[in-house]
């Protein structure tokens, strides 16, 4: 966020030299405002505009990329008909521009190669960096089995490849951001509700009366609609509830905003259920009629009064109270909502269960102004023949986790780690647009796992710190320059958008269906890509939907008809969950048949020792992650991060605003690069906080090397959720450095 | 006919959509900004207040940047709007130093530059680029003289202030609070 002008302008002025020789420029396009208009409406003409949806992050907003008469895309605007973003994109959306500008772009195949005995890259053509990987492929299936070549993945590229990857024979695939992310609130919600949550949220934020958010930044986190949901409710005077240790954007817009003792939010969700059950608040005809367990949960949570909460979250008994009886007077349109970013503390689905347990208490799912019943449309599968049966995939890998439902990324890293009893080892990756250096805790055991490999391949549009590493690199053009799948999203309506290309690729970049198809047809699978271009599929797909290439381009967007049925349950509607008791499911015996509570119970965790602070992180709304860091853009937004310490511990320590510092963890971890020291009373004083995906350190991105610090290296130390094997992250603890550590070395 | 831009500092989220949509819209050279974000913080732990803002030229009707200008680049136009011509700006500075908002930067070109309110879109009967796309739209723009305008509704209707007002700049970019 810019807080002085002055420090934004980086560039100093230059003086009245420079006018002679640039006063031609005054007639050009946009150079400054007041050009005649007749010269206007004849520039603003030559834009020509193309259907696209948003790949900055993963909501997908459906977006018009305008292109001027040179092809270079000049700006990208919403899509008016898209529930995604209602015309509006956030700021990452709308500088995506800087993506497909970006001058550090990865531009041609490169290859691993030793010169002089030094590890370096050498440009090749994609004939030869196909060919080498088509190699591999056949290599890694005959000595292992298919199996043994993962694929992990983020994003659009990564279901093209997932494509390839099923019929090679492998289903070793995941994503971060399942385990490293959003995993355990499925989890949680999955196990009570019997339905996942999904994206986006199916959360009724615009017609809500009561918004309470568990540590949820909206707002940081600029999930489009969303953010614009919670700007409505806050005009139609909604309560917002905050619950975080720091002092949050959304925090800021709350009535009640409850700063809590970091990882003891479970103990605060049990006194809320406490409150309403012994007061007998909840919602007594919805959960008489669609919940089980009620009598076992109130006998559970007897015990946890908010003054036996206020001992462990420091929040002061009335206002637990308080802020129960807010939910309880707007239920049932109140949203305890899910978060997204949940993995903390390794009990993260049982907290995602206590946050499901209080929403069928107040009766808010399946009710206006609480959860929606969300609908989406399915995109006919484009003919292919069957995929061979893998022998182990994911799934067996991730066996210890009984309710893990997708790839837990870890666990793939420790399957790649050699062992004498592998069950399962992996053997190769395809890395595609992740860089898992960079999203991945215990990076140590990353890098163990990439050496052991027997060969890497990274696909993305930029150098990231995984590119490195990998034996071959494919340089993917962006979301601008390519066909990509079809957008069917879950929302309140069902909704189809598509992605042309608005430019030719930029350098020699290609796209990931491309780069499928070719490593297919060299290894024997040329039958399951059927089509000599993508647009060839979706032009199928779309006409079998009733619509057509051509009206998607002019349209962008098409919304449909709901067909499952009304968004909320009516008065006394029969309804049947997808759980095994057919209920919302408030004990759960599938819990309690694999051994784990079937309750949610709150467990302690561990504190910062004396001189250390736990490592909190966020996201800053105009980055998303690592990727975006060096988007010109966007970094000139915000190009590097700070360190929040609250102003108690800046004196204690002698931090000054600005000051350069380092961090060094738990395990003696010292950050690579130093960050700057932001003094805010935002920010409690056991914790310090940053902007995550910062700290860069491949030279080859010349705006984000070197500037700030990376929050993932520090992650050391995580915890495993029994569940479903999500990774606890926010267990690690720092001190500050005022001395560089690095000074002898080179970094 | 008097523009005037509203900002609902209760809404917005410091998210600087309004700040790249401005950029790209009107090919603001990189470094450079005509709105910026401004954070600030009061209180201290756990009381503590934050206000967000998105800031710009305030159009100001009484502009010492209009009044200072040797060339007559910077001058006023039907609406209130404050605009700069480049190919009358010498480039010497003057209006930077008087603003109170620092609101003007040197362009790279030689010239000055500042938010125009969009003039370009204006005509075209478009909102300025930053409250079209902001995601919380917390942003109005309108005609404060005409009465039944959003603009002039919420001014009647809302808490509002504008910023530093003691410079007597009269500037036409309102805050409610
Ligand atoms: S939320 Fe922003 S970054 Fe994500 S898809 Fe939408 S516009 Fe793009
Ligand atoms: S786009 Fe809107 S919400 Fe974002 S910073 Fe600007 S005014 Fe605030
Ligand atoms: S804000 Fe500054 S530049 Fe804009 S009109 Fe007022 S004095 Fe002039």
């Amino acid at each position: 966020m810019t807080t002085s002008r002055r420090k934004f302008i980086k560039i100093s002025a230059l003086g009245l030299g420079g006018l002679a020789t640039t006063s031609s420029a005054f007639n050009m396009f946009g150079v400054n405002s007041y050009l005649d208009a007749a010269v206007k409406e004849n520039i603003a003409k030559k834009f020509v505009r193309s259907a696209t949806y948003c790949e900055v992050c993963f909501w997908k907003c459906a977006a018009w990329a305008y292109t001027d008469e040179n092809d270079d895309i000049k700006k990208i605007i919403g899509n008016e008909d898209d529930t995604h973003c209602n015309g509006r994109l956030c700021p990452r959306g709308t500088g995506g521009v800087g993506m497909y500008s970006d001058e550090d772009r990865l531009k041609t195949p490169l290859i691993r190669t030793t010169i002089n005995g030094e590890e370096t890259y050498r440009e090749a053509s994609w004939e030869e960096a196909l060919d080498l990987i088509a190699s591999k492929f056949k290599d890694i299936k005959e000595k292992y089995g298919p199996e043994s070549f993962a694929l992990l993945k983020h994003g659009s590229p990564g279901s093209h490849l997932e494509h390839l990857f099923k019929a090679y024979g492998s289903d070793t695939i995941a994503e971060p951001a399942y385990a490293q992310c959003r995993g355990p609130r499925e989890t949680g919600f999955g196990l009570t509700f019997g339905s996942w949550i999904g994206s986006p949220e199916p959360t009724d934020i615009r017609d809500t009366k009561c918004l309470v958010l568990i540590g949820s930044h909206i707002g940081e986190n600029m999930h489009n609609s969303q953010v614009q949901e919670m700007s409505d409710a806050i005009d139609n005077g909604a309560t917002i509830i905050t619950v975080d240790p720091r002092f949050s954007t959304a925090a800021s817009k709350s009535k009640h905003w409850l700063a809590i003792k970091p990882a003891t939010d479970i103990a605060l969700l049990l006194s809320w259920m406490h409150v309403l059950i012994e007061e007998g608040l909840y919602n007594k005809d919805y959960v008489e009629q669609y919940t089980f367990g009620f009598d076992q949960l109130k006998e559970h949570v007897k015990p946890f009064t908010p003054e036996w909460a206020y001992g462990i979250t420091t929040i002061k008994p009335e206002e637990i109270r308080k802020t129960a009886h807010i939910m309880a007077a707007a239920a049932p349109s109140v949203i305890v909502h899910p978060g997204r970013h949940v993995v903390w503390y390794g009990d993260d689905s049982q907290r995602e269960r206590a946050i499901a347990i209080l929403n069928g208490l107040l009766g808010s799912w399946g009710n206006r102004g609480g959860f929606y019943f969300k609908e989406s449309l399915k995109v006919p599968k484009y003919p292919h023949p069957e995929y061979p049966e893998p022998r182990w995939g994911w799934k067996d890998i991730g066996k210890q986790y009984p309710f893990a439902e997708m790839g837990i990324t870890s666990e793939l890293v420790k399957a790649t780690l050699p062992s004498e009893d592998n069950e399962y080892p992996i053997k190769a990756w395809m890395v595609a647009g992740t860089n898992l250096i960079n999203t991945l805790p215990e990076r140590e055991k990353t890098i163990e796992a990439i050496n052991a490999v027997e060969f890497l391949v990274v696909i993305d549009t930029m150098p990231m710190e995984i590119t490195g590493y990998a034996d071959v690199v494919l340089p993917e053009c962006t979301y601008l320059e390519r066909y990509d799948g079809i957008r069917s999203a879950t929302n309140r309506i069902p909704s189809i958008a598509v992605r042309v290309p608005a430019v030719k690729p930029k350098y020699d970049s290609k796209p990931a269906w491309w780069i499928s198809k070719q490593i297919g047809e060299r290894i024997g699978l040329g039958d399951y890509f059927d089509y000599n271009d993508f647009e060839e599929v979706i032009e199928w797909q779309l006409t079998k939907l009733g619509t057509s290439l051509d009206e998607m381009k002019k349209i962008g967007v098409k919304n449909f008809e709901r067909t499952s049925g009304p968004l909320f349950l009516e008065e006394g509607q029969e309804y049947e969950f997808y759980t095994p008791s057919g209920k919302i499911e408030f004990y759960s015996q599938q819990l309690a048949n694999k051994g784990f509570d079937p309750m949610p119970v709150y467990t302690r965790h561990p504190e910062p020792p004396q001189g250390f602070y736990r490592l909190n992180y966020g996201r800053s709304p105009m980055h998303t992650f690592s990727r975006t860091i060096n988007n010109p853009n966007l970094n000139d937004l915000k190009s590097e991060n700070t360190l929040w310490v609250n102003p108690k511990v800046a004196r204690i320590l002698g931090l000054k605003k600005n000051q350069e510092v380092w961090l060094k963890n738990q395990d003696d971890i010292v950050s690579t690069f130093s960050i700057k020291v932001r003094v805010t009373e935002r920010v409690r004083w056991d914790s310090v906080y940053m902007y995550h995906g910062f700290g860069h350190n491949n030279k080859k991105l010349t705006r984000a090397f070197g500037k700030g610090v990376s929050d993932t290296e520090l992650i050391s130390q995580t915890v495993i959720d029994p569940l479903m094997g999500g990774t606890g992250l926010r267990g690690n603890f720092v001190s500050i450095l005022t001395e560089n550590p690095h000074k002898t070395s080179e970094i | 006919m008097r523009y005037a831009m509203v900002i609902d500092t209760l809404k917005c989220v410091g998210c600087s959509d309004c700040v790249v949509a401005c950029q790209t819209e009107n090919n603001v050279p990189h470094g450079y900004c005509r709105d910026w974000i401004t954070e600030s913080v009061s209180g201290s732990y756990p009381n503590v207040e934050l206000e967000l803002k998105s800031e710009r030229c305030n159009h100001c009707d009484n502009a010492p940047c209009v009044r200072c200008c040797p060339t007559g680049a910077s001058h006023i136009v039907e609406g209130g709007v404050v605009l700069v011509t480049a190919n009358e700006c010498i480039g010497c500075g003057a209006c930077i130093e008087s603003c109170p908002y620092d609101a003007r930067y040197q362009h790279p070109d030689g010239y000055v530059d500042k938010c125009t309110f969009c003039h370009h879109r204006l005509e075209k009967g478009q909102l300025p680029a930053c409250v079209s796309v902001c995601p919380t739209k917390c942003m109005y723009f309108g005609d404060l003289d005409n009465p039944n305008s959003e603009v002039s509704q919420l001014l009647k209707n809302r808490k509002y202030k504008t910023l530093a007002p003691e410079a007597g700049t009269n500037p036409h970019v309102f805050y409610l609070i």
